[in-house]
């Protein structure tokens, strides 16, 4: 134990990452959940359904710039995505490298959440469209979910796919930031149902996920702080000023963790309303804790 | 020498026995790659660098060994002293991890970052195991030694061998600097200099390093994974995917799980 060396050095990736890992878990999660509501095609879910595909789409806007403002040369950005080496102009796609494939995967989903997005605005009668939501048929929502399952998670993998203490020495990144951006969606869905009466009957859904979701990220949390302990760089991350983001993450899976104890998998309609807007704050607070807690532990 | 010939492997033995701890080759890596530096820091020993960055492509450790019993001398370890440079690695993280595909292998085998395709992502430096590259804060994209790709172009020797007065950095045919080494290293241990050990001479790390050192302690010592810990960042690839896909396959399932319960909820009689 506690033999790996390490002498990579840090990329200063800070506030810009953090807020995209951030976004990319939520705009994914809320889309993967929305499918799962319209596909089970009862009308009564359909108005949740919609919230999801309305948040999923700001975060797509938003998170190309984050990365792009973090590059050192931000007008730049699209050599990520041709290879502009004198003599070798093409496509660059590094199927080995996760911000090769990251960014192509974020093309698609930008595109994909456009789509259900505006569709969303033309089946609540904002816009007049009706192309779009020919296009948002179960078909796109299917490939959407994939990719947004992909962006939520390959962050993780991101940051594993390095020589940096704790990223490089855990392969639970992805599925913990995923697990975590699926919990933090479920509550940001029940936030804003509260605005939205008519979104209510799918609530209690959206509960219980919350509640499995929260499980499996204490289950991810585990087993990444058993595989640093293997490696001897638990210290880094777990120690202090570091712990206090943990006091953050782990009250984040308190209202889920908490449900799951008392009511375990029921909850009636009554829920939604019974869900303050207090608890998804925390929960979403948990989410972003998560991240900055191991994406500056190892650089600042 | 004779000439430097495009389509060969080029690179440097940095034999740091001899290193005097002088710094030419720091110097006159900075002039000839017009690299503007950064203010002098207090370190330890003579060290008034720091590490290597964008700014600093070659730099002259110094650990200070001195045992308090008297040592023989002549044999380089009193002080410890290493020139360390880009690794030019065989199997190079930077260029396995670079988006952009801005890091390219030379027509002298060398890893060479192309300014112009650089876009300043940084995820080059979160791969290399030694610390080699930073982000310059004027071009705002990364930096590292180029082996003097532009004085390989012409005909020179790169400046940091050129300069080095003990001939501590050889510049050469990688194949012959590692006869040469091998040649060192068997007068060394024939004097009983029995701590020199070649780091980066044969494939164990990466593949071989195209600029590789004759050491007179251990690699860890220096800043140099052992060949236990000198790894590819894409060993992490399938772990890292498995387990998201592992999660959002369970991800799925409760959400599925969620949408039944909440069925039976709302459908059930007793809710009425
Ligand atoms: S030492 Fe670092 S920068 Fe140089 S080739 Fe190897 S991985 Fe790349
Ligand atoms: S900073 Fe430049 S060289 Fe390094 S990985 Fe990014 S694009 Fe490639």
């Amino acid at each position: 134990m506690g033999d790996v060396q390490h002498f990579a050095g840090p990329p200063d990736w800070l506030w810009y990452i953090l807020f995209y890992f951030f976004l990319a878990g939520l705009s994914g999660g809320s889309y993967v959940l929305a499918t799962l509501l319209r596909l089970r095609d009862a009308p009564g879910d359909e108005p949740m359904a919609r919230i999801g595909y309305y948040i999923a789409f700001p975060p797509m806007l938003i998170a190309p710039l984050l990365l792009t403002l973090d590059l050192g040369q931000p007008m730049r950005f699209w050599h990520m995505l041709v290879n502009t080496t004198p003599g070798h102009l093409g496509v660059n796609f590094k199927y080995w490298t996760p911000m090769s494939v990251g960014i192509w995967a974020l093309t698609v989903f930008a595109a994909i959440t456009t789509v259900s997005f505006a569709a969303a605005l033309v089946r609540d009668g904002k816009l007049r469209i009706p192309l779009v939501v020919r296009l948002d048929g179960r078909v796109l929502n299917v490939a959407g979910s994939l990719f947004g399952l992909f962006v939520a998670g390959y962050t993780g993998v991101l940051l594993s796919v390095s020589n940096q203490p704790v990223w490089s020495d855990t392969f639970a990144l992805g599925g913990l930031f995923l697990a975590s951006g699926l919990a933090g969606s479920a509550a940001l869905m029940l936030l804003l149902a509260r605005y939205r009466p008519e979104a209510r009957p799918s609530a209690p859904m959206l509960s219980v996920s919350e509640r499995l979701y929260s499980l499996l990220e204490l289950a991810l949390i585990v087993v990444f702080a058993v595989t640093l302990i293997v490696a001897g760089t638990q210290e880094i991350v777990f120690g202090l000023p570091w712990s206090l983001l943990w006091v953050v993450v782990l009250a984040g899976l308190v209202p889920g963790l908490y449900g799951l104890a008392t009511e375990r998998l029921s909850a009636g309609p009554a829920v939604a309303v019974r869900y303050s807007v207090v608890l998804p704050l925390l929960v979403l607070a948990g989410v972003l804790a998560l991240r900055a807690a191991i994406i500056f532990s190892v650089q600042v | 020498m004779p000439h430097i010939t495009p389509g060969q492997a080029y690179g440097f033995f940095t034999d740091t026995s001899v290193c005097i701890g002088c710094k030419a080759c720091e110097v006159a890596c900075k002039q000839w790659n017009q690299l503007e530096g950064h203010a002098p820091s207090f370190l330890d020993g003579f060290d008034n660098t720091g590490r290597l960055d964008a700014e600093t492509w070659r730099h002259v450790q110094f650990h200070d060994n001195v045992p308090d019993e008297a040592v023989t001398p002549g044999n380089g370890a009193a002080w410890l002293m290493m020139s360390d440079v880009c690794k030019h690695c065989k199997q190079a993280s930077c260029m396995e991890v670079c988006p952009t595909n801005a890091i390219i292998r030379t027509e002298f085998d060398s890893v060479f970052i192309q300014p112009d395709v650089c876009n300043g992502c940084r995820n080059c430096i979160a791969a290399c195991p030694y610390d080699v590259i930073g982000a310059s804060e004027t071009t705002g994209i990364a930096q590292k030694c180029t082996l003097c790709y532009d004085r390989l172009q012409n005909d020179m020797t790169p400046a940091c061998a050129k300069a080095c007065p003990t001939e501590s950095i050889q510049f050469g045919p990688v194949s012959e600097l590692r006869q040469t080494a091998a040649k060192r290293l068997e007068i060394l241990r024939g004097q009983g200099v029995t701590q020199a050990r070649l780091y980066g001479h044969d494939e164990r790390v990466y593949g071989g390093l195209n600029a590789f050192f004759l050491l007179m302690d251990e690699p860890e010592r220096y800043g140099l994974p052992d060949e236990r810990n000198a790894v590819l960042p894409s060993r992490n690839n399938a772990g890292g995917y498995l387990t998201a896909a592992v999660t959002a396959v369970l991800g799925v399932l409760g959400g599925l799980v969620a949408l039944r319960r909440r069925k039976e909820k709302v459908e059930g009689p007793a809710d009425g």
